[in-house]
């Protein structure tokens, strides 16, 4: 039977399986959303702007194993988009995108809401496709869902005109693509893999470094058993947090930028270091220079080829998923483990437990103002742990980072690599959808939480009952954290004037709000509000305006090189 | 250094674009680049002329294979290639300089492929340098007009790039 191009794209979402998808309409997608209201297992989500509905496929994907999507139209549909996609790529999150086109006898005629999608977006997809025959569209998209959670995963874009959802042709979905241009099976070479082995036993001074590479390879359990296999301290990047426990004894926290004390000295000390799923990002290392002033071997375990050797040279690189790799690795290691130099290892232990005993997290808990990481440790205890957070950009994402124990991969979701404002709100959201029963909250910043707060809308509309968490110290904090260090106390523009009275704000969204003072309130505001198993409520902390998140490694400096309390 | 990097992509709308985009959008440097369909017409070939250290060819090589069309990389610069490049200039020709510019010509297997009482365009292949050489023979001066095609590239012997 012969089936229109809109009807065509709804059964192949419903071939992959894909139970929920954020979007907005708009001329370009009449034809898709006219089929979709007439089915009901692809549940479309009506976001209040295209920005949130990409950040929800986001969160939705990084919160569970699946693919997100998302539907928008042409035109200012994908420039609104486009910020959500570039987030999504730089922390290569599985994300199909389909957008509306006009016509494809419009197109380059500077028609109405045309814009040159597949080249804005080009730059920030890992592939992306203008469909101009109807008879290509099945196995585009099923290409598109090939490639978006094959490798090294990220989002793609499908962009469909108009006329080609409107006209007709015999459907097929096929069960498998092959492309000869991409093929995302690595073979684990076994040689790079005893090379590792090798070096690994012979470190007197070993660290494991672990980044979203363990959580997006679904690889936390082979993390978990090097770890402990080898008694070896293990630090986890932003992107890492949950891939290791933060809660046992071998985890030396968060490093880079602002990880803790024993972190990154452990990081500049160690003699071999075994970096997993991680890029030496310019966040992590600091300044590279600094960083190779000490000696060490480097072992780098990544799926993509282009992240060996590109800010750092390493010693042996291993191509492949990191599961694989891992359980390869844990093979050999186990068979020779009494190699191990263990009273090097003791030594190295002690050393970093002297690390660990400066403190660098402590902060003034006897604050009659409240203090926004005491917010978060209460977070932390009353939602025992175990509660998806998202967050926004900025001081309190450094201190959610820094002060909530992730036990549990994808439990912790934020924009590590684009660092977007606004993602974390809706990125709730798809979490939520995807984790129904679950608790979600979101911690977020007044300057943060105002660039997508419309989707209190969108909460409402579908009964999310988030916890928002806003830790409003009416200053564009991390700015200011910066001003304050590097520009002479001068605060230009940070300080965040005019503010909504969030309280009624959410009250007007049909949401509950609550405004908290005193360092007091904090626990039982939290646990009335977590009480509210149906609502979303609004928390707004009024937090210290002056506090800083420590300890800091200022742009262009070492590891070692960082700011203390 | 100079590296010369030949690659097969599908051939299909945009395939360029991709190509030239992650160049700029990295920083990287192109000397010249050319494309066209191979034997096969789903196929197309580039040569991409780069000036760059090791380290950053080494990562060009990496961000190419990881665009989705490419099928495959090869660094020809690694062993022995041939490489040709397509020159036409358009050179002003009076009485004095006639005779020196034909033997010039004839001297870099150059053909006069136009004429005119006051020019010659002048037809020549060969590597980037020669060109250059056979441009510096002559002299800016009575130069008109050059095209060059930017070298394309082949390994010597058994040495294939093919799918
Ligand atoms: C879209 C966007 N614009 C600008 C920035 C730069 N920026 C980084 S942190 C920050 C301040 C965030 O303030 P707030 O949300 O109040 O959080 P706080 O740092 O105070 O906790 C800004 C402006 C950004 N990361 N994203």
């Amino acid at each position: 039977m012969e089936l229109t191009g809109a009807e065509i794209t709804i059964r192949c979402l419903q071939a992959e399986g894909v139970d929920h998808i954020f979007g907005y309409p708009g001329g370009a997608v009449l034809f898709i959303y006219d089929e979709l209201c007439k089915q009901n297992k692809v549940k479309h989500i009506l976001v209040r702007h295209e920005q949130a509905a990409v950040h929800a496929a986001d969160g939705y994907a990084r919160s569970s194993r699946k693919t997100g999507v998302a539907l928008v139209t042409s035109g200012p549909g994908v420039t609104n988009a486009v910020t959500g996609i570039a987030t999504a790529y730089m922390d290569s999150i599985p994300m199909v995108i389909i957008s509306g086109q006009v016509p494809t006898y419009a197109i380059g005629l500077d028609a109405f809401q045309e814009v040159d999608t597949v080249g804005i977006t080009r730059p920030c997809v890992k592939h992306n496709f203008l469909v101009k025959d109807i008879t290509e569209l099945a196995t585009t998209i099923k290409k598109a869902f090939y490639i978006a959670s094959t490798g090294r995963p990220g989002p793609v874009l499908v962009d469909i005109p108009k006329d080609i959802s409107q006209q007709k042709t015999e459907f097929s979905y096929p069960d498998s693509v092959f492309m000869r241009s991409y093929d995302p099976i690595i073979k684990v070479s076994l040689e790079q893999v005893k090379k590792a082995a090798q070096l690994i036993l012979g470190a007197k001074r070993p660290m494991i470094y672990a980044g979203g590479g363990v959580i997006l390879s679904n690889a936390s359990t082979q993390l978990i058993n090097l770890v402990q296999i080898m008694g070896f301290p293990c630090t986890n990047t932003l992107m890492g947090l949950g891939g290791y426990p933060a809660t046992d004894k071998f985890f030396v926290g968060m490093l880079g930028m602002h990880g803790t004390y024993e972190a990154n000295m452990a990081m500049q000390d160690c003699d071999v270091l075994i970096a997993i799923g991680a890029r030496f990002d310019d966040r992590v290392i600091g300044n590279p220079k600094h960083f190779s002033n000490n000696e060490r071997k480097i072992v780098h375990i990544d799926i993509d080829p282009s992240s060996i050797s590109k800010r750092v040279k390493v010693d042996v690189p291993i191509i492949g998923d990191i599961s694989d790799v891992l359980d390869d690795l844990i093979r050999l290691l186990r068979i020779d483990k009494e190699k191990l130099d263990l009273i090097a290892l003791r030594a190295w232990w002690t050393q970093i437990n002297l690390w660990r005993e400066r403190d660098c997290l402590k902060y003034d808990r006897a604050s009659t103002i409240i203090k926004p990481q005491m917010v978060i440790e209460r977070l932390y205890e009353i939602t025992k742990g175990d509660a998806f957070i998202t967050s926004d950009v900025g001081q309190h994402q450094m201190w959610a980072a820094q002060f909530y124990k992730f036990d549990k991969p994808r439990r912790w979701i934020n924009s590590g690599g684009l660092g977007t404002m606004g993602f974390g709100l809706p990125a709730a959201m798809g979490v939520q959808f995807v984790n129904p029963g679950s608790t979600v909250a979101c911690v977020t910043g007044e300057a943060s939480i105002q660039m997508c707060i419309q989707e209190l809308s969108t909460c409402k509309q579908y009964n999310l009952p988030l916890k928002i968490i806003n830790l409003n110290n009416r200053y564009m904090g991390m700015v200011r954290q910066w001003q304050e260090f590097f520009h002479g106390n001068r605060y230009a523009e940070s300080y965040m004037d005019a503010l909504p009275d969030f309280v009624k704000l959410a009250e007007s969204y049909g949401h509950v709000g609550m405004k908290i003072e005193s360092p007091g309130d904090i626990e039982s505001a939290l646990r009335e509000a977590f009480k509210l198993k149906n609502r979303l409520v609004f928390m707004d902390f009024i937090t210290d305006q002056t506090e800083n998140v420590f300890p800091m490694i200022p742009g262009g400096k070492g590891l070692s090189e960082m700011i203390l309390v | 250094m100079r590296h010369i990097i030949s690659l097969l992509i599908e051939n299909e709308a945009g395939g360029l674009s991709r190509v030239a985009g992650l160049f700029s959008a990295r920083g990287y440097n192109i000397e010249s680049l050319t494309v066209a369909p191979t034997e096969d017409s789903t196929l197309s070939r580039m040569t991409i002329v780069t000036i760059g250290s090791d380290d950053v060819v080494e990562q060009i090589i990496k961000q190419l294979n990881k665009l989705i069309d490419v099928i495959k990389v090869l660094n020809l610069s690694d062993g022995d290639h041939i490489e040709y490049e397509l020159m036409l200039v358009k050179i002003h020709v009076t009485d004095k300089n006639r005779e020196v510019i034909k033997h010039t010509t004839d001297t870099f297997s150059g053909h006069i492929v136009d004429t005119t009482d006051i020019s010659y365009t002048i037809k020549l292949t060969g590597t980037t340098s020669k060109l250059d050489t056979f441009i510096n023979t002559i002299g800016h001066s009575s130069i008109l007009e050059t095209v060059r095609t930017g070298a394309s590239g082949i390994g010597r012997g058994e040495r294939t790039l093919k799918v």
